[in-house]
């Protein structure tokens, strides 16, 4: 049904669309709680009008500055990128499609096989190094990440690289353990060079609901996560515990992950991401 | 207040109301909010939500709750008594074939769990039922992805059928078996690629997979992080395939796991069995008292 006034109805409906999406039920209340406001100072009566309202308030809230989202490359030197996550979010698979995308750009990139525990990683990011065309720095199974970190960061001097992309194995953040196990890999590289890592990226799988935000603040602590790639929207998952995160720990978006392919990453644009947020929805409602 | 227990939750609540001395449908409405809440921000699906705050309002304003000298213990009670029940019973009873090889396909999301499952079961299978399982590395398309079944075989000491990625996974299935036959095995578990429930000729791909295999369990693999989204998956996994059992995994982290919920309450599918780490033992039977406590925070 199409809505003609905005009331108490339209906005329980948007209420379940959020939380539909993933956004998180505090986070929901606080955006319908501001939407009201809006409605009210506007004196906003149109659903229409008030759509766009909404649009702009997600979108403002996701990103804050344009540069916000883009990568932090030095301009001299070597870049160093870490990426971290939970088991299966696709850590592995963006570091191929971001390696792809800074060749293309021009770069010199390699890639650290950090991770030494699952089976066949290396095997897998070695695919995604030829792919890419790109060389990967790695020890044998088992071997110390830490130790293959520090290997990759001198390999990558001495070819001189313009950035090296870190894989690190999947891990769940209420391990202890292996959360120490990271912070250590991290500080081999400040330790090796300063200024580094230049991001921290935590890979979210949109698929993922509200757990994504104990990972946010526990990779947040540990690493000093510095943005979000978000993948495996090319399902029907809307991801919006980005919002979220955003809301509550102020971690922008960087890329999103479309697919499986080579050319599957796109940096984040935050008005299509909240038109995915209601996409499927306008229909139902058009009925 | 995210993530804080429930039972803490509603015992706060029903301090606000014990100055009235009496507790009354206004106060339960009050509670079940709060239920409301604990339950979707466990992810549990919000139509699910829905459904089980009316059924469960119902019969927490009956007379034995209201009545109760601990009505805040009792609609705890009764909304897990509820859950608990909605979720069904233990069934980690995996089918065996009278004409072996029995075969079980795993299917499910990409990053799910599936090729790190299918060694987990293959070792319950011999652990506990002392069967030989035979491994088919079925997933063509993930890099690495026969190399790391390969890698479990070997740690584990099953033998993996494989014949590279140039091959149809139908093909790969169908020649797996006919292996199982020759060399005795009594199972045959198939991995197969990640795909999306919307990826029409993936999908098709696992429906012929299923047509030539003839599988006796067809196993889908859900990540217990899942959100709201898990009832789109199972239900077009389900139609398109018939799946006989639901395994969740990644419940060693700190998930509520209200995906469990929202599959079981939609689909009607059992949740056979849970994944509890990345080692090959952590592969435990469901129980659904536990997951319910879980889910509810308590
Ligand atoms: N549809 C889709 N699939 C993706 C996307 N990104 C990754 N995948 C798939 O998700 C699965 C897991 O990806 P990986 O890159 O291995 O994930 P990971 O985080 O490195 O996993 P671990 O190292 O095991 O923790 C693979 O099947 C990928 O092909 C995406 O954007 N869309
Ligand atoms: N902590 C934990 N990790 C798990 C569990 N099950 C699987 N994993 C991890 O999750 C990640 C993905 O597992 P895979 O078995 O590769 O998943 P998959 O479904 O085969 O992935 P694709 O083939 O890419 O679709 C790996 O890092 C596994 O080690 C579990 O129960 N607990
Ligand atoms: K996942
Ligand atoms: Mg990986
Ligand atoms: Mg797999």
């Amino acid at each position: 049904k199409r809505y003609r006034k905005v009331d108490e109805e339209f906005f329980e409906e948007l209420e379940e669309i959020l939380i539909g999406a993933d956004v998180g039920v505090h986070t929901v209340l606080d955006i319908i709680d501001e939407l009201k406001d809006v409605a009210r100072t506007r004196n906003i009566k149109d659903p229409q009008e008030l759509r766009s309202a909404i649009t702009e308030k997600l979108a403002e809230m996701l990103q804050k500055d344009d540069s916000e989202n883009k990568l932090n490359l030095q301009a001299d030197g070597m870049t160093v990128i870490l990426f971290v996550g939970v088991n299966g979010v696709g850590k592995t698979t963006t570091i191929g499609k971001l390696a792809h995308q800074l060749k293309n750009d021009g770069k010199k990139v390699i890639l650290a096989a950090g991770d030494t525990f699952r089976a066949g990683a290396i095997d897998q990011l070695e695919v995604w190094g030829e792919r890419a065309g790109v060389d990967v720095i790695k020890h044998h199974e088992g071997a110390d990440p830490a130790a293959v970190i520090y290997d990759s960061i001198q390999a990558a001097k001495s070819r001189k690289a313009d950035v090296l992309l870190c894989d690190t194995a999947g891990r769940l953040q209420n391990k202890v353990n292996l959360m120490n196990e990271l912070s250590k890999v991290k500080r081999v590289i400040e330790r090796e060079i300063p200024g580094a890592p230049h991001e921290v990226l935590l890979v979210v799988d949109a698929t993922t609901g509200q757990n994504a935000m104990n990972q946010a603040k526990t990779f947040g602590q540990s690493t000093d996560v510095t943005g979000l790639v978000l993948t495996k929207l090319d399902g029907t998952a809307k991801g919006g515990i980005v919002l979220a995160i955003r809301h509550e720990l102020d971690i922008p978006v960087k890329f999103v992950g479309l697919g499986e392919k080579i050319d599957d990453l796109q940096e984040f644009d935050p008005e299509q991401f909240v038109y995915g947020l209601f996409a499927g929805t306008e229909e139902e409602e058009a009925e | 207040m995210a993530f804080e227990g429930l039972a803490d939750r509603l015992q706060n609540t029903l301090q606000k109301i014990r100055g009235k001395g009496k507790v009354n449908e206004a106060d339960v409405k009050e509670m079940m909010r709060e239920v409301r809440l604990a339950l979707l921000e466990a992810d549990v699906n919000f139509k699910v939500v829905k459904d089980f705050v009316k059924k469960v309002s119902e019969r927490a304003v009956g007379q034995e709750v209201l009545k109760s000298l601990t009505p805040g213990q009792q609609v705890v009670k009764v909304v897990n008594d509820e859950l608990t029940a909605l979720m069904g019973g233990e069934q980690s009873k995996i089918a065996v074939s009278n004409k072996p090889p029995t075969v079980i396909m795993m299917v499910g999301l990409q990053g799910a769990g599936k090729t790190t499952t299918t060694g987990k079961l293959a070792n319950h299978l011999r652990k506990k039922q002392n069967r030989k399982p035979l491994l088919a590395a079925a997933d063509i398309y993930r890099p690495a992805a026969i190399k790391q079944l390969e890698t479990l075989g070997k740690q584990l000491d099953f033998p993996v059928f494989q014949m590279g990625d140039q091959v149809s996974p139908v093909k790969i299935a169908e020649s797996a078996i006919a292996k199982a036959k020759e060399e005795h095995h009594d199972y045959v578990l198939i991995d197969t690629a990640g795909r999306l429930h919307i990826d029409e000729t993936l999908m098709d791909e696992l429906k012929q997979v299923k047509e030539t295999a003839k599988p006796d369990e067809i196993f889908l693999v859900v990540d217990a992080m899942t959100g709201q989204d898990a009832v789109n998956v199972a239900e077009s996994f389900n139609e398109a395939l018939g799946i006989t059992g639901v395994i969740l995994t990644k419940l060693d982290g700190d998930t509520r796991g209200g995906a469990a919920l929202s599959i079981k309450a939609v689909t009607g599918l059992p949740i056979k069995f849970v994944g509890l780490g990345e080692k090959m033992d952590a592969l435990e039977a469901f129980h659904p008292d536990r997951m319910a406590s879980r889910i509810l925070g308590m």
